[in-house]
Order: C-alpha cells, then sequence, then structure tokens
C-alpha cells in the first residue's frame, strides 16, 4: 500500500473499519498509481494555477455591516446553551 | 395539452396570453411527479406549500395586468447543494440531513426575485462527488430513458427531472462535470458557465477553485433565459467578477457562418463509443453546412486532465469538508466521550464512503513530503492546460468535443472501481480546470436509444458564442425534442 491510510485517516479525524480500509486501501492504490503519470511532463519553471481565473487580494470597505441574528445560527447547530455552541469535554 | 412537456418560454407564452394559471401548471408537474418519481427517485424534497403561495401570487399579479418576466410562475428544480431559506439542504449527505438554511444562496434569490416556483430539491451525489448520481446518501435516481442506467452526476437528480418532464427547468452544479455529463446522459442542454460568472454565495462548497453553477434545460432558449436570471456579481462572493450580464436571449440567432470551430485531436481516443464518435462528427457535418469552418486544433495535456483533477478537488474538498465537525449545524454524534472523539465519530458515521474516499486522498496529496510530487505538480499541468486553451482560442472561436465518451452505464457497474468512474470525466474536466464556459446540448443517439450529448467550449466570458453555436445545432436538428419512451 502506498499511504499509510490509518494515518492520513487520523489526520483528517476519520476512524475507518477495518474493511474501508483494506478496500479504499487497494483503490486509492490504483488512483494514485494512475496520477503518477504527472512526472513525465516537463513542469520546469511553469507557475502553479490555483485559480483559473486571475484573482488578487479582494477587499471591502471597513465599515460595520450586518450580520446574521445569533439566534438563527444556533437554531441550526446540535446543541447550544445561553447563546453559545456547546461542545462535549475538551480537557480533564 | 400536457403542460409538462413544455418549455420554459413556451409556459410563458401560455401565461403571458393568460390561457394557464401559474397555478395550473405547478398543479400539472405535482401530478406529474406523483406519478413517476416513484421510479425516476429525482426528488429529495417537494415544496408543495411554498410553491403554490409563490404560483398564486403570480396568478394576481398577472391578474393585475403586472409586467411579467420570463420565469414568472414558472416551475423550477433546484439541486439539493444549494441553501433554501427554510427549506433543508441536505447537500445528498447524512451528515447535513437536518439542516435547514436561514438565509437563500444568491442563486436562488436570484431566482425567487424573478418569480420562479420552486417545486423542490433535487437529488446528487453527495458533496457532488460522483458521476452517476448512486453516490447519494439518500436514494439512487434512475435515468428516465432507462430505468436501468445512472442518469449521470453529480446533478443527476436535476438532468433527471428535466428530461422526465417533472420541472420545467432546473439549476445544477458542474465542479469536474457535473451538470454537462448528467446533461448528456438524459438527452438535455446543461451549461456550465464561465468561473465567476455565477454567484457561488450559499452554495455548499467542494472544490473552490472549480464549482460554478448553471442551468439544465430542455432547450437552448431556455437556457439562456435562466442562465441570464443568475449571472452577476455578487460582493457576497470575492469571485464573482464584475462584469456586464449580457442580453443572452439575444444570442439566439440561427448563424454560424465563417465562425471557426476547433477539434482537438487529443479528444478522440481509443474506447470511445462508436456511436458517439459517429454522433459528434454528425453534429461538425451540420455546422460546415451552415458555413463554419471546422479545424483541428491540439491540446497536447488533455490526457493528464483526470489526474490533475483528481488531485486539486480532493485537496480542495479535504478542506472544505474540514468544516462538519458537529458543532455548528448538521449531524452530531453522540457517541465521543471528548471533543476529539466526537469529531471524528460524527464524521466517520456523517460521510459515505466516496466522500471519505476523497478526503482521505486529499488529506494525503496535501501532506508533509507528498504536497511538491502531487499538489503543486497537478497545479503546474494546470497552468500547462490553460495555455493550450489560449492557444487553440487563438485560432478558433469555439472547440467542440463529445460531453463523454459513453452513453449513460448500468447502474452498480462502476461503484466499486473509483478510477472507471473519475474516468467517465475526462472529457468535461478540462473546461473546469481552465475556467472555461461550457455546454452539453443532445446530438444523437447510441444504438439501445440512449441519448448522447455534444460539449461546446468557448472563450472566458464568452457564453454568447456558445449560445449561439448551439442555437444554430438546435435549429438544425430535432434531438431536444426527443422524449424518453414508456414513462407515462
Amino acid at each position: 500500500m502506498k499511504m499509510d491510510i490509518e494515518k492520513v485517516a487520523r489526520l483528517a479525524r476519520l476512524e475507518l473499519s477495518e474493511e474501508e480500509k483494506s478496500i479504499f486501501g487497494k483503490q486509492l492504490d490504483q488512483v494514485l498509481e494512475y496520477m503518477e503519470q504527472l512526472e513525465g511532463v516537463d513542469t520546469e519553471g511553469v507557475e502553479p494555477t490555483s485559480h483559473a481565473i486571475p484573482l488578487s487580494n479582494v477587499f471591502r470597505e471597513d465599515e460595520q455591516t450586518d450580520s446574521f441574528p445569533r439566534e438563527e445560527v444556533l437554531s441550526v447547530a446540535p446543541e447550544e446553551e445561553e447563546g453559545y455552541f456547546r461542545v462535549p469535554r475538551i480537557i480533564e | 395539452m400536457d403542460l409538462c412537456r413544455l418549455t420554459i418560454h413556451e409556459l410563458h407564452d401560455l401565461l403571458v396570453r393568460k390561457e394557464v394559471t401559474s397555478r395550473e401548471v405547478t398543479e400539472a408537474f405535482y401530478d406529474r411527479i406523483r406519478c413517476l418519481d416513484d421510479r425516476i427517485q429525482a426528488y429529495l424534497l417537494l415544496t408543495e406549500e411554498e410553491a403554490f403561495r409563490k404560483a398564486e401570487e403570480v396568478d394576481r399579479k398577472i391578474a393585475k395586468g403586472e409586467p411579467m418576466g420570463d420565469l414568472s410562475g414558472i416551475p423550477i428544480g433546484i439541486k439539493d447543494i444549494l441553501c433554501t431559506k427554510g427549506l433543508r439542504t441536505t447537500c445528498g449527505s447524512r451528515i447535513l440531513g437536518n439542516y435547514v438554511p436561514f438565509y437563500d444562496a444568491t442563486a436562488v434569490k436570484k431566482l425567487k426575485a424573478r418569480d420562479a416556483v420552486f417545486l423542490g430539491k433535487l437529488n446528487m451525489d453527495e458533496f457532488a462527488m460522483g458521476s452517476s448520481t448512486e453516490n447519494s446518501g439518500f436514494q439512487i435516481t434512475r435515468n428516465p430513458w432507462d430505468l436501468e442506467r445512472i442518469p449521470g452526476g453529480s446533478s443527476g437528480g436535476s438532468a433527471a427531472a428535466v428530461s422526465a418532464d417533472e420541472c420545467a427547468g432546473a439549476l445544477g452544479t458542474d465542479t469536474g462535470g457535473s451538470i454537462r455529463q448528467p446533461a448528456s446522459c438524459c438527452g438535455v442542454v446543461g451549461l456550465k458557465p464561465t468561473y465567476g460568472r455565477v454567484s457561488r454565495y450559499g452554495l455548499v462548497a467542494f472544490a473552490s477553485s472549480l464549482d460554478q453553477i448553471g442551468p439544465i434545460t430542455k432547450d437552448v432558449e431556455d437556457c439562456a433565459i435562466l442562465l441570464e436570471a443568475i449571472s452577476g456579481y455578487d460582493p457576497h462572493d470575492s469571485t464573482s467578477v464584475n462584469v456586464p450580464v449580457p442580453d443572452y436571449k439575444k444570442s439566439l440567432v440561427k448563424d454560424v457562418h465563417g465562425m471557426r470551430i476547433g477539434i482537438p485531436e487529443e479528444y478522440f481516443i481509443s474506447g470511445m463509443d462508436p456511436h458517439v464518435e459517429k454522433a459528434v462528427q454528425e453534429a461538425l457535418a451540420v455546422f460546415e453546412r451552415e458555413g463554419a469552418k471546422v479545424k483541428k486544433v491540439s491540446l497536447p495535456h488533455t490526457p493528464y486532465a483526470v489526474a490533475v483533477y483528481y488531485i486539486i478537488c480532493t485537496a480542495e474538498a479535504s478542506s472544505n469538508l474540514a468544516r462538519y465537525d458537529g458543532v455548528k449545524y448538521g449531524f452530531r454524534s453522540r457517541e465521543g466521550r471528548d471533543l476529539m472523539e466526537m469529531y471524528t465519530q460524527t464524521r466517520s458515521k456523517g460521510f459515505g464512503q466516496e466522500v471519505k474516499r476523497r478526503i482521505i486522498l486529499g488529506t494525503y496529496v496535501l501532506s508533509a513530503g507528498y504536497y511538491e510530487a502531487y499538489y503543486r505538480k497537478a497545479s503546474q499541468v494546470r497552468t500547462l492546460m490553460r495555455n493550450d486553451f489560449a492557444k487553440a482560442f487563438g485560432e478558433v472561436d469555439v472547440v467542440v468535443t463529445p460531453t463523454a465518451p459513453t452513453p449513460a452505464f448500468r447502474i452498480g457497474e462502476k461503484v466499486m472501481d473509483p478510477l472507471q468512474m473519475y474516468l467517465s470525466d475526462i472529457f468535461t474536466i478540462p473546461a473546469n480546470l481552465a475556467g472555461l464556459p461550457a455546454v452539453s446540448i443532445p446530438c444523437g443517439f447510441s444504438a439501445e436509444g440512449l441519448p448522447i450529448g455534444l460539449q461546446i467550449m468557448g472563450k472566458h466570458f464568452d457564453e454568447e458564442t456558445l449560445l449561439r453555436v448551439a442555437y444554430t445545432f438546435e435549429q438544425e436538428t430535432d434531438f431536444h425534442l426527443q422524449k424518453p419512451k414508456g414513462l407515462a
């Protein structure tokens, strides 16, 4: 297997079943092998493209504008308390 | 008269002449959906209450003699990737199974402002990751032309609904072909606008340097109408470009005389379905007959498109989908004992197989030690592909290719073979990588009677030429008038 799939999954905050590890491992090996064809392309001195349309930083005026009301934003949260998102314990 | 079979512009004419009401049209579509959608499975959510309220509002305006836009009272379907205020928006994912947005996507807002009637939300591959709609977390949409086949993806619900006359037109989104490939599979028109043409505010992000929203319709005129309605700069999306929106209906001119049409030799690969190749060759003959000049062009980096795309889109997805952490919205697993376990359990239970596969691949290609070999390399080859197009568009006005190498494949055929699934996007991906506009229009049928699509790609912000070429073809042929048989 080309990648340490458990380590990569952990970085992505995913836990895979044994079956997923084995199936994904094989499938991703195939995909990565296919991607190796890029090694054959001469990219010496070629600038990378991150956006197809040239974009520089986009600024707006530093003026206060309306934002969504807190109640609306919290209305879709799995758990909230006193105007905050509630999460499980973080530190002992 | 079967109202559901009509195009947007035909329905508009009837409404203007007061021969039907928007309520009657809306009822006709819901009747058809009730009778058909058990088999097609295009809709994830029907929004009848909202729809009838809007239809009646439009009917009152018509009765008062108020001016009517092209979309007033017209029933439209929305891909479930676009946020709709007060209406569940799942993006085809269990992780957003209970998500009800408190705002509208800009594209949705613009259609609302034009008094379109929303019938409901349409099925898709989870987070738009797929080419068959089999990756939906909820249901498998079927191709109206053959219920054993896929409708294409990821906007499979949108294309199937338009094809089966379950809506007058629909919005889809396209990251690597997700409007054009399903349009091709279902025998309808689908256009991916130039990157920056349409605001993506309220579009659930997959790969932000590639995603675009666009129309899926029954003909090219409808495509122009919907495209114009959703186009334009939006301060809420800093990647939308501030250039004027043309009157796209003015491009509906049957004239390609003297136009230069480029045929890239790299697209006519071995393994292409012979019916697809024949249909495209015949389409080129139509353009020549109409006075266009067909000439060969070269896009030499085309063979690398799939490799480049699946590095870039998975890298961007792994970053975009980090937001699904069970804290702010959507599903949260109750099993984790601490925050880290809650994150991991939420994501592992909430995401489907293809999404996990792509997040892992994207995380890998961005990780220390592999970034240069994969992500940076792919971004450089992307530049070379852009340069190929820039050179080609120095010689021709549009580039014409098949939309997909084969007609719709069978449900289940490629599910366990992601690489084969990825390769079905080979002809549509380059336009996303280069940010170009591209449209797929019906251009023939295979021996089994499955639709075949013709792709027309154009220069940045030159949707007008695409529409003109597509319209000319449509006026000379009747492929777009064919309907799936044996439905109802």
